[in-house]
Parts: C-alpha cells; structure tokens; sequence
C-alpha cells in the first residue's frame, strides 16, 4: 500500500469536508480544483461543502476490495448534498431494505479501513441517516 | 487526409489460459493479423493495454513486443485509456494512416489478468476509477455500474429483467462464436438469480477477468485496393473525455464522452444512427449497454431496456447490437477488447461471421469505453 | 467564573442483550441481570473507534458552545482503548474539528477515570488563562475478555466537554482528587484482554476511591449531600453507583437522571463524564451537580459543578444523551458482536 502521504494529502477534505468555489460561475467543487472547468477562472476560493443531503443513487457492496475485506456487505451511494455538490460514500446505520433515492443523510466521521494490521488507521466521512 | 482501410484480423480463443503468457497472446493473434493482410512488414505499431504493470508487473511493452514480434525497430507505441485503451490504439493507427505518415500499421490489444488472485485483479481494474474520492470509500467497478442502475431505473423504470434480457442476449450470439470465453446461453431466470455482486447486479450482468488479445493491420484505402482484398473502411473516429468520478457527472445515467464520441464520428463518417446495420459496444455491465445504445442515439433516452426485451438488438432485430457476444460473453480482456469489437465489425463488413452474420451489414460501429464511461472511443466501419 | 461552555456524547446504535452472551458461555442470564443490574450494551461498529465517537461527541459541545473550533487551545481525549499504541488520537480530534495547528495536545490514560483527567487540566488551563477554551474529552470501546463477567459490561460511548470562563452553562465550583496504587484491574502491554482482581475491585478499589473522593470533595467544599440536586458516579455496573450514593447519603432520585449504565453498559472512560451530559440535559438553573469519577490502577476525580440559565438555551442545539441512548437501536447476536469487536481468530 502507499505511504502515509497519499492519506494525510487529503485530510482537510476527508475530516473537514473542504472544497472550493469559482465566484464567476458560483460553482463549488470538492474536492476542490485549481482551475474551474466551466470558465477557466484559476482564483479559487476556499470553501465548506453542506453536511446534509439527499441520496440520488445507492448501491449494496457484496464482492468488496482487499482494504474492505470483513466489511461487506455495506451501501454505497452517491448524495446530493444540501448546497449542490455531489459525493459518494458509504451509508452506515441504516437497514437495507430502508434505502431509497432521496433520503435525507448527514455525514458522520468514522474510521474507513486500516493499511493492514500494522498499518496507518484511515479516517473519513460516511453518511447516516439524518432522521 | 487519406482512406483508411482494414485489411487483415487476427483473434484467438479467449479465456483462462494458464499456458499462454502476455508476449505468447500478443505475438499469436499479430501473426494472424499479418498473414490475414498478407504484408510482409509493418511501419509502425500501437497496442492497447490497460495494466501490464499490475497483472504481470511488465510496463515497457511497446518494446518488448514489438521484440517479440519480431519487428523491432519499428516505432511501437502502448496506449492507455483504462478498457478503452484498444479503441484509441486503432485511432491513433487510423491517424497515423490517414495523415500519410505510414502506410502498414499494426494495431492489437493485449491483457493477461490470471496471473493475479482476484483481489489484485480487482484493485487494478479499480485504479480507472477515482482513488481518492471513490474507491477510497469502498466502491468497486461492479458498484459504480450498479449506481449507474439504479439511477436509470429510478428515472426511466429500466427493469431487472431488461438488465437480464442483455446478458441472455449477448451469451445466445456468443453460443455462436468459437473464440468466445463462454460460448453458452443463459436464461433471465439465471441471471437475476446469479451470485449478488453490487445490487441490482449479480454476477452474470459482469464481463469476467479474461486473458486474450486481438490484432488488426489497416493502409490506406489505395493500397488495400492493389491488394485485392474486400475493402473495408474506417470513415468515422471520435474521441471524448468525461470526469472519471459518477459525483462529477452532470446525469449519472448518460454517458456524455459516448455521445460527442459519436457525433465526432457520425460526423466524419456522414452517418446517422439508423444508418447503421451493426454495432459492438461496451457491455462491460448489463446497464452499460443500456445507456450506451442512449448515447449513440440508436434508441431514445430511457426506451433501451424496452428496445431489448422486444428483441429488436438481436442479430436478426432491427438494430443488431453484440453479435460477437459482447464482452460478457465473449470475455473482456480489458485492452484487447476495442481491437475485437473492430475485428468483429470488419468480419460482419466481409460476410464471413457465418451463424453471426448480420444479413447485408454494410455500415458497422464500434464504441469502447473506459471505466465508467470517462473515456470513449467510436469508430464507424463501410464496406465498399 | 471558569466552567462547561459546551457538552455532547455520542454512543453507537448497536447493543448486544445480556441474555445473548450468557447464551453462548453457559451462564445464567437472570442471576447476571440482577447481580449487576445491567439489561444491554452499546458495541461500536467496526468502523468506529475512541476517535470517531470522540469527533461527533465534540461536534455536539461544539453545537452547544458555539464557538469557533479555532479558538480552542487543548484538546485532550482520555481513553483506554486509544486506537494507535503509539500516535496521538487528540491531533486526529484537534484536526477533525479545525482547531490545529495552534493547540496543545495530548492523549490520557488512566483506565476508566482517563475522561475527567483530561477535563481535570482542560479546566485548569483555562482557569490560570493559558488557553481561551480546552476541550476534555472521555471515550472508550473498551473490551472484557470472552466469556468474563466483564464482557457482559464492557460498552463504547464518549462525552465532550469545553470549558471556558464566558457564557458557561455550569460553573465548575471545585475540584478534588484522591489516588493509591491498587492493582484491581490491568492490561499488560500485548495483551488482547485486561485482567481483574475479582472481588478486590470491589471494597479495597471501587469504593475506597469513590468514597475517599467525594467525602474529601464534600469537606473541601463545606457541603453536604442534600445541597446537591444529582451527582453523578463512575458507573462499572448497575449495583456500585447506587450502592455508593447510599453509602454517602445520596438518594436515588439523585442518583437516577445520570445513571444509564442498565442500558448502556460500561463506557469507561465515558461512563460518568456521561453520566454528567446526561444530567445536564435535566438539570435546572442553580442546581448544583456533584460529579465522581473512578480509574482501576486507582483514583478518583471530583468535580462540584453548578448550572446556569444558559444552560437552557443551549441544551436543545444537540441530541439529548437518553434520545440518543433510547432511539435507533440495533439488536446483535453474539456472532455479529464478535465479529465486530475482533474476537474472532482470523488467518492472517
């Protein structure tokens, strides 16, 4: 597996969901771009994305990878956040049966998989259901 | 520009074959190519392969096949593009012809997957889709298709049996191909019951892990004339690009690279859909094939699950999709497969698919696709 | 006067029923109930650990104390289940909640009592005005060995606390500690499971501390159990907290809005700082709490906490411990539970 770098790289986005927005087209992107693909501006400001949404597509994990080995099964889903922007990650703490395209979900931190037993933890966002 | 012709295919069985390594695929289905054409050199190469490096820890193998083949120096380039990597080795042939810089090339695609256990088979497909942002997460080929699923079936009211009616589809015209991985027919009943994979996808709505490769020589069209063999034309290319992750694409049910894929091509080729008699697209997955006759413009957008199940898809429909047995039966050696979905085109072209034979094909299309459609690559064949 | 700005807690949804582990070991699920007065269990998924219940038990205090995570200058998690042997869980925490890189740090332990050690110096930094506002947190997925009586108590849950001199919704009036090296319960380095001294974790451990703490407390202060309106005990089981409160001259109606162990289990370092929030989440303007906590090894901390009228206003800005507690709960079997909580022998 890679070194810690790739992991820690990505930390602001993965525990603080931070993204960035183009003024001139008030698009938001995360995880954030250096130049935005609608106009070209390169002057990025940085921003949050919302912390609820609604899911817009779901799946049920059954053949995982390697990392997620005695994890499956487990719901993967793509959420519309609150404020328009997309991003997919698990849906935990919730049945099966009740997931369905456009329920609401709030992203709660939690532990992702560890490299191995020996290995760094990796943390990150996943989506509960936000009753 | 110059005509650009097809004039030799080269394709062996595809399977689970231990005895054969990368270089032994490579070499077997160039050498039919070759002799196909009847040339006796080449002025350049291009193969297609996705992750030689993964599967058999090799990288540099424009190099070494083109050793192989016994035809070093020749310039020889590896291309990339995740599973749409064969597809833009033809284009990138096509252009080298067409812009008169050589006259043979040789295109091929190669990939040996068995060589690793399914979990590093699995980890290398993964590396077309996001790392960071989607298989950080847990997310597996089989899963993005399935999120592609449901969102069409949440849009559109694309059933599971039509996801099925695909798969029956493609493995009946595969029964009847001798060099297809699994070369029988499957009912509805078996695929819906099939080993769960992603929901809604089981297992037989997946390509399998393939080891195989395929060949193709192209000239130009005046030169393939002096050779007296059938000419078959390549009159459309197109080329596009879409965000890898499904969470940057504007709909998750259409495929945008396809579409200005296509148009790119229809348009060079001066072709509309219904102009076409044959295609062999990208099945990856059951759905795919759905969005993918969408995006082509072959049916409306959400009305190609109903196009299947009234069977208008079949070789003998209005609108023959896969008669070679498409990836799910025919097998899915990721590089490899945009150089046979030529193969089989060009075959159709000549009238010599025997029990596949789509009846006077003329105008043939090929679409080869890359992860979940972030990459795509159209090609539009004339029999003259 | 300095005190809590902010609380929250945090317990995973699933729970495992006493019943369901006497089942597999052979034991008797009622003399268990009854002896220690416990019904279930939370059990962390596995995809949470001291950390993640840690960041979401402090986003909740964060919710209620209203301030801006970069103004906090310590952040301490107290656990005895700290995911890493060696790396600090505290800069995982400081960076989840956006309050690096100007923090100080670090992780406590103590067994059970590592949650009110951290709270105890988060306090003290902000009373001599080291630091505008510390955090002090207590979190633990603690584990009892398979088939003990421990594994019948042995939960997962955290609770948060910031303290600050503005805007409080309790002050903390006064603090006392007591401490003795008492063996009862212990984890040798590379040993999957803790031991325990078997009914020595009783007199000479539990309740010497619990006792010792909150009389010195009471003394310290000039107070008397009728001038509290809770207070609040580490809570191992059922039994010791309610024994103790009536060893000391507590009433059970003192004892009962923090005591949630029955259906909670033991949270360790979590257990009475929870205790605490969910006491808070009650308790009127000027009532005064007294809050004990007990680590094996052993001591206790005590803590004299007085209510606000803020207190009111914030309270709702973040679930309620006992809504969380009651609320969305899945039952597992003991197959699922060992598979979680890494009980079983895998290959690798």
């Amino acid at each position: 597996m890679s070194t810690p770098s790739r992991y820690w790289r990505e930390v602001p986005q993965r525990y603080r969901l931070e993204a960035n927005k183009c003024e001139k087209c008030n698009k938001k992107f995360f995880p954030p771009r250096l130049i935005c693909p609608e106009c070209g501006n390169r002057d990025l400001v940085k921003t949050k994305i919302a912390e609820k949404g609604k899911i817009i597509s779901h799946t049920i994990i059954r053949v995982p990878p390697s990392q997620y080995k005695d994890q499956a099964p487990y719901a993967v889903g793509v959420v519309e956040m609150d404020d328009g922007v997309n991003v997919m990650g698990q849906i935990v703490d919730c049945d099966f049966e009740d997931l369905e395209v456009g329920m609401r979900v709030k992203i709660e931190f939690r532990k992702l998989f560890s490299q191995g037993h020996s290995g760094i933890l990796c943390y990150g966002y996943k989506f509960v259901p936000d009753s | 520009m110059r005509d650009v012709a097809v004039i030799g295919t080269g394709m062996t069985k595809w399977g689970e074959l231990w005895e054969k390594s990368l270089r032994d695929l490579y070499v077997e289905t160039a050498l039919l190519a070759i002799d196909d054409a009847g040339v006796d050199h080449i002025d350049s190469m291009y193969v297609g392969s996705m992750s030689s490096g993964i599967f058999v820890g090799q990288e540099h193998i424009a190099s070494l096949l083109a050793d192989y083949l016994g035809y070093a120096p020749v310039p020889s380039t590896r291309v990339e593009t995740a599973c749409a990597s064969g597809g833009l080795a033809l284009r990138l042939g096509f252009m080298e012809v067409a812009s008169g810089m050589s006259d043979i090339v040789l295109v091929s695609g190669v990939e040996k997957m068995t060589d690793v256990g399914g979990d590093e088979a699995t980890y290398a497909l993964g590396t077309a889709a996001d790392q960071e942002y989607e298989c950080y997460h847990g997310i597996t080929f089989p899963g993005l298709y399935a999120l592609i699923a449901v969102a069409h079936m949440n849009k559109y009211g694309t059933t599971r049996e039509q996801l099925a009616e695909v798969a029956v589809k493609n493995h009946r015209n595969g029964s009847k191909n001798p060099l297809a991985q699994f070369p029988f027919e499957v009912t509805v009943e078996d695929v819906i019951n099939s080993v769960k994979i992603a929901d809604p996808l089981r297992i037989l709505d997946c390509s399998p892990i393939t080891d195989g490769a395929a060949a193709a020589i192209i000239c130009p069209v005046e030169m393939a004339k002096k050779l007296n063999k059938p000419v078959v034309k390549v009159i459309g290319s197109g080329h596009a690009t879409d965000a890898i992750a499904l969470s940057q694409r504007k709909d998750m049910t259409w495929l945008e690279a396809t579409y200005r894929a296509g148009k790119s091509a229809y348009e060079m080729a001066q072709k509309k859909p219904k102009d076409i008699d044959v295609f062999e697209v990208h099945d990856c997955f059951t759905i795919a094939e759905l969005c993918v006759m969408e995006a082509l413009g072959i049916v409306e957008k959400g009305k190609s699950g109903e196009a299947v199940e009234k069977g208008r898809t079949a070789i003998d429909g209005d609108i023959p999709v896969n008669p070679s047995g498409g990836l799910k039966s025919k097998g899915h050696p990721v590089g490899a497969t945009g150089i046979a979905q030529a193969v089989e085109i060009v075959e159709q072209l000549r009238g010599e698919s025997e029990e596949r034979q789509v009846k006077g094909a003329r105008v043939g299309l090929t679409q080869n696709m890359g992860g979940s459609g972030a990459s795509t690559v159209v090609h539009i064949f004339e029999r003259e | 006067m300095e005190g809590i700005v902010g609380y929250g807690a945090y317990i995973p949804r699933n729970r495992i029923k006493v019943e369901e582990i006497a089942k597999v070991w052979g034991a008797d699920a009622p003399s268990y109930k009854k002896g220690l007065m416990l019904e279930e269990k939370s059990v962390p998924s596995p995809d949470q650990d001291t950390i993640t219940m840690a960041v979401e038990a402090s986003k909740n205090a964060l919710k209620r104390a209203k301030i801006d995570p970069i103004d906090i200058g310590a952040v301490y998690i107290g656990s005895e289940s700290h995911p890493y042997a060696v790396k600090p869980s505290g800069t995982i925490l400081a960076e989840a909640l956006g309050a690096t890189p100007e923090v100080h740090t670090a992780d406590f332990e103590f067994a059970c009592k590592a949650g009110t050690e951290g709270m105890f110096v988060a306090l003290n930094l902000v009373k001599t005005g080291v630091v505008k506002y510390g955090l002090g947190v207590g979190a633990d997925t603690s584990q009892g060995a398979p088939g003990d009586a421990l594994e019948y108590s042995a939960a997962a849950g955290a609770a948060a606390f910031i303290f600050g001199r503005e805007k409080v919704v309790a002050e903390v009036l006064d603090t006392y500690s007591y401490m003795t090296d008492t063996p009862d319960f212990w984890r040798r380095e590379y040993e999957y499971y803790p031991q325990h001294g078997g009914r020595f974790t009783g007199e000479p451990a539990y309740f010497k501390h619990i006792l010792g703490a909150a009389k010195g407390m009471l003394k310290k202060a000039g107070m008397e159990p009728q001038d509290f309106s809770y207070v609040v005990f580490h809570q191992p089981n059922g039994k010791f907290p309610l024994k103790a409160g009536k060893r000391l001259g507590f009433s059970k109606q003192q004892i009962e809005p923090g005591w949630l162990v029955n259906k909670l289990g033991n949270t360790y370092s979590g257990s009475s700082p929870m205790g605490l929030t969910a006491t808070f989440d009650i308790a009127k303007p000027g009532d005064h709490i007294l809050l004990v906590s007990y680590g094996s090894g052993a001591g206790s901390d005590a803590f004299i906490l007085k209510v606000t009228s803020r207190i009111e206003e914030v309270r709702n800005l973040a679930p309620l411990t006992r809504s969380i507690l009651d609320h969305n709960k899945n039952y597992l079997e003991y197959g699922e539970y060992a598979k979680f909580r890494e009980k079983i022998r895998k290959a690798d």
